[in-house]
């Protein structure tokens, strides 16, 4: 109880003064977070959506493995990413161990999954309802797979959402691919891990609380723009 | 083929070449099974070959959509070939049939860039997109709804939006599966005004319809299916007067035909 209300001061104190490390801190997390979202939605999008709309020996297989991949451990992919980026690993040549970009790296590995499951799920579900329209206006696979995307834009925010979510608050893989190094790769969850281990809860909790702020903030925003005319489509009064 | 009692107009241009290569819309030999149940048993039928509306009747079941569906290119048959001008259909030229279904498909984004989402696919330039969607929306009484969500409208205006982006891309011949079932009567009523104004500019329309008043107010001919077979294709005021196959006066005379 005492190390809540400590970490409640603490945290209000650490905002109040802007911290600069602490704002280092969050900054670098969003940062490696965003940026991964970012990359994720670039290759988890039109994987997703190219798989929902083509037919192919072995589709069902890639389908299951990607939803299973969706729950990949954290701390496994961070073990790949290590054993890739170290200097005897085959990308050991572009030095980036302990770099922020070997944190990114990781967390688009980590969520490219979730979004491209998501994003394959909204663009099946699209499809059944637009084929035949669709087919009518005699598009290319590819001009059907940007209108399919473009139409499920709303309910894709989630897939980003979720892919965000995951990445703010995983700590497994970038503790281990990044070092936790001091104004280099040091992020809100890793801090808090370190924090934790030295016996600093009242830190922790308050790099904890502001941890959950933000990604409660980044979520009422995303989902205020996610806002659409929620109306049930109207096939013809059917009364 | 009967000179149509209600005459088409005709056209004073003489076709320009990419109709030419469109029309007919033709299948040959046309058979369609699906589990077990044939659909379509052998039909042979060319629309588009003269401006004017064709009215499709039958019982359900009898392959109306089926048959339309595969001369459109969107089913393939299981037997028996579909030409349009005479070579196989292909993508590229889907887009020159304007098709309305019975449910109305329409994007998730404001009526006229619903339209223009249409012009751009069949390669309208961009420049001319926005001017053409509100000429079509004007046409369709939808004047006041080009910046409304699509998906808000009611479904009698969402029909007729359909039909709005059907006729802005300027097709060959339209072609409307039940496109005013379940519908209000001034939705219908708007629909058929557009109906009667593309057929007047020389458009060949197919229509789908369950409705006979409807089909003796649009039709210049009707072709009459039953059980996968086209029973008759006959000018429509004989049609109603006299239908040739026992199936079609049972039909017309409301007894229940299976």
């Amino acid at each position: 109880m005492n190390d809540l209300s400590g970490a409640f001061a603490t945290a209000f104190g650490l905002i109040l003064t802007l911290d600069p490390q602490l704002a280092e801190i969050v900054a670098l997390s969003l940062r490696v977070s965003l940026t991964a979202v970012c990359l994720a939605g670039l290759i988890g999008l039109p994987l997703g959506a190219a798989l929902a709309v083509t037919r192919f020996p072995g589709r069902r297989a890639v389908i299951v493995v990607m939803n299973a991949l969706m729950g990949l451990p954290p701390v496994v992919v961070g073990l790949l990413v290590y054993l890739m980026l170290t200097n005897h690993g085959p990308l050991g040549s572009f030095q980036l161990l302990y770099t922020p970009a070997a944190m990114i790296i990781a967390q688009t590995i980590l969520i490219t999954p979730i979004i491209a499951a998501l994003a394959r799920q909204t663009v099946e579900d699209l499809d059944g309802e637009y084929d035949e329209q669709l087919r009518a206006f005699g598009l290319s696979t590819f001009d059907r797979i940007q209108t399919l995307l473009y139409e499920g834009r709303m309910r894709l925010t989630t897939a980003f959402l979720a892919g965000f979510g995951r990445a703010i608050a995983e700590v497994g893989a970038i503790i281990i691919v990044g070092g936790n190094i001091n104004h280099v790769t040091r992020t809100m969850t890793t801090a808090i891990a370190l924090e934790t281990s030295r016996g600093e809860f009242a830190l922790a909790l308050a790099l904890g609380i502001i941890l959950l702020a933000l990604a409660l903030g980044i979520n009422a925003l995303l989902t205020s723009l996610q806002r659409e005319p929620n109306v049930v489509p109207r096939f013809g009064a059917r009364l | 083929m009967q000179r149509a009692a209600n005459p088409a107009p005709q056209k004073e241009a003489p076709d320009p070449p990419h109709t030419a290569r469109m029309l007919p819309v033709a299948g040959q030999g046309l058979i369609v099974t699906r589990a077990g149940r044939t659909i379509l048993d052998g039909v042979d039928l060319a629309l588009g070959t003269k401006p004017g509306t064709t009215i499709v009747l039958g019982p359900n079941g009898a392959g109306k959509s089926v048959l339309i569906r595969v001369l459109c290119g969107l089913l393939g048959p299981d037997q028996g070939t579909v030409t349009w001008g005479g070579t196989a259909p292909d993508r590229a030229r889907v887009a020159r049939i304007g098709l309305v279904f019975q449910k109305p498909v329409l994007l998730r984004r404001s009526a006229r860039a619903n339209i223009e989402y249409a012009l751009g696919v069949t390669g309208t330039p961009k420049a001319e997109r926005r001017e053409r969607a509100e000429g079509a929306l004007r046409r369709a009484g939808l004047a006041h709804f080009g910046e409304t969500n699509a998906r808000v409208l009611s479904s009698g205006e969402q029909q007729r939006l359909t039909l709005a982006r059907a006729l802005a891309v300027k097709p060959d011949i339209l072609v409307l599966d039940e496109p005013a079932a379940n519908l209000d009567p001034a939705s219908t009523a708007a629909i058929e005004d557009v109906l009667r104004g593309m057929r007047d500019a020389g458009t060949p329309i197919v229509l789908i319809t369950h409705d006979l008043s409807q089909a003796r107010r649009l039709g210049d001919e009707v072709v009459f299916l039953h059980k996968g077979q086209v029973k008759e294709r006959t000018p429509a005021a004989d049609f109603f007067a006299r239908p040739k196959s026992p199936e079609a006066l049972a039909y017309i005379n409301g007894e229940i035909v299976l």
